[in-house]
C-alpha cells in the first residue's frame, strides 16, 4: 500500500498550500524544529554521554534520567509537532525523498534502541546506578543512541536537498525504487 | 569603513570555492554545524535549567557546570569551525543577509556573556552568590543562545 495517493491529497489541502506558501509561518516552524534540536537531542546527547561514562560521572544515572525525562518529552513533542507541521507543508516531496525515509527508519531504530534499553540493563540500575562508568549494555545503548541522532541530524538536513528528487528522470532504479518513484515506462 | 572588501576578498579564497563547487561539501558541513549546535545547546540549557532549579538537584551548579564544560568548548569550537567554513563559501550573500547580522550580535555577545559573568556566576560556591543574579544570568543566556539557533536557522530563508 502507498501513502502517496494521500499525500498528494494532504498537499491540495488549504492550509498545507498556505503553509507552504507563507513568508513567516514556514520558517518560524522550521527554526522551532531547529532549536528544539538543542532540547531533546542535546539532552539525548548528555544522557548518552552518562551512559558512557564521560560526563556527570558523579551523578546517579536513574536521577540524571529522571530529572531530564521531562524536558526531553517537552522536546520530542515540540519537534513531532513542528516536523509533522513541515511535512504538512510540503508532503509528497517529503515523501518521496530517500532522506527523508532514511530519517524515518533512524528513528524507528532509535525507539528500538530505547525499547530494548529500557527493558534490559535499565531493569537492573539499582545494581549500577552510582558507577561512574555504567556496565556494558548501557553503554552500548548510549552508543548506539549517539551515532542515531547523529545520522538522524544529517539526514533531516539533507531532506532539503533534491539530488535524488523523483522529478530528476532518469535515475538508477534503486534510486527510484527507495524514493517510491512513480516512473513512466517506455 | 565597509566590511564588504574583507568578505569579497574571503569569498576568493581556496576554501570557499572549494566547497562553494562541491554539491555535498556544503550540506555535510552544514550538518555537522547542526550536530555540535546541538550539543552545545543541550549543555547550555542543561546548566541554566539547574540554576533556575530545575534538572538534577544532587549535582550542584558549579559542579554540573565544570562537568559539562569539555562539551559545551567542545561544540563550540566545533560550531565556529564549521560555521567559518559556511561562512568562506558565501560571504558576500551574508553580508547583505539580516540575520545572518543579527546570529553574529547575539553570538558575539552569548560568548562574551558565557565567558565572563555566567561563568564567574556559575563557578562560584553557593554562598558567595544570591539566587537571582545567578537567575538572571541563566535566562539571559537562554536568550542569547537561543538569539543565535533563530538568527542560523532564519539565514537559509532571506535573500
Amino acid at each position: 500500500m502507498s501513502l502517496l495517493p494521500f499525500c498528494q491529497w494532504l498537499s491540495e489541502t488549504r492550509w498545507s498550500i498556505a503553509l507552504h506558501e507563507s513568508l513567516w509561518a514556514y520558517p518560524l516552524v522550521e527554526s522551532t524544529h531547529v532549536w528544539s534540536l538543542a532540547l531533546f537531542v542535546g539532552f539525548t546527547v548528555l544522557l548518552d554521554l552518562r551512559l558512557l561514562g564521560l560526563s556527570m560521572r558523579l551523578a546517579p544515572a536513574s536521577e540524571v534520567v529522571r530529572r531530564l525525562r521531562p524536558w526531553m518529552i517537552a522536546g520530542f513533542c515540540l519537534m513531532v509537532a513542528t516536523g509533522l507541521l513541515l511535512f504538512y507543508a510540503i508532503p509528497v516531496r517529503t515523501y518521496q525523498s530517500i532522506f527523508f525515509r532514511s530519517k524515518v527508519t533512524l528513528l524507528a531504530l532509535a525507539g528500538v534502541n530505547v525499547w530494548v534499553f529500557q527493558t534490559s540493563v535499565w531493569r537492573r540500575v539499582a545494581e549500577w546506578d552510582r558507577d561512574p562508568v555504567p556496565p556494558k549494555g548501557a553503554r552500548l545503548a548510549g552508543a548506539a543512541s549517539l551515532l542515531l541522532w547523529i545520522c538522524i541530524i544529517f539526514a533531516g538536513r539533507l531532506t532539503a536537498y533534491n539530488w535524488f528528487d523523483c522529478d530528476r528522470q532518469p535515475q538508477a532504479a534503486i534510486v527510484n525504487w527507495a524514493a517510491g518513484c512513480v516512473v513512466e515506462s517506455e | 569603513m565597509s566590511l564588504l572588501p574583507i568578505f569579497e576578498w574571503c569569498e576568493t579564497t581556496v576554501v570557499g570555492q572549494t566547497i562553494r563547487d562541491s554539491l555535498w561539501l556544503f550540506p555535510v558541513i552544514e550538518a555537522l554545524h547542526l550536530v555540535s549546535f546541538a550539543v552545545l545547546g543541550g549543555t547550555v540549557l542543561l546548566v541554566n535549567l539547574r540554576i533556575l532549579g530545575t534538572a538534577i538537584p544532587s549535582e550542584p551548579v558549579a559542579r554540573l557546570a565544570r562537568d559539562t564544560r569539555p562539551w559545551q568548548s567542545g561544540s563550540l569550537a566545533a560550531a565556529l569551525a564549521s560555521g567559518s567554513l559556511l561562512f568562506l563559501s558565501e560571504p558576500r550573500k551574508l553580508y547583505y543577509s539580516g540575520p545572518f547580522w543579527v546570529k553574529m550580535a547575539s553570538l558575539a555577545l552569548a560568548i562574551l556573556f558565557t565567558f565572563t559573568v555566567h561563568r564567574k556566576l556559575t563557578l562560584a560556591d553557593e554562598g558567595q552568590v544570591g539566587p537571582l543574579p545567578r537567575k538572571l544570568a541563566a535566562l539571559v543566556s537562554i536568550a542569547l543562545w537561543s538569539g543565535v539557533a533563530w538568527g542560523g536557522r532564519w539565514i537559509g530563508f532571506s535573500g
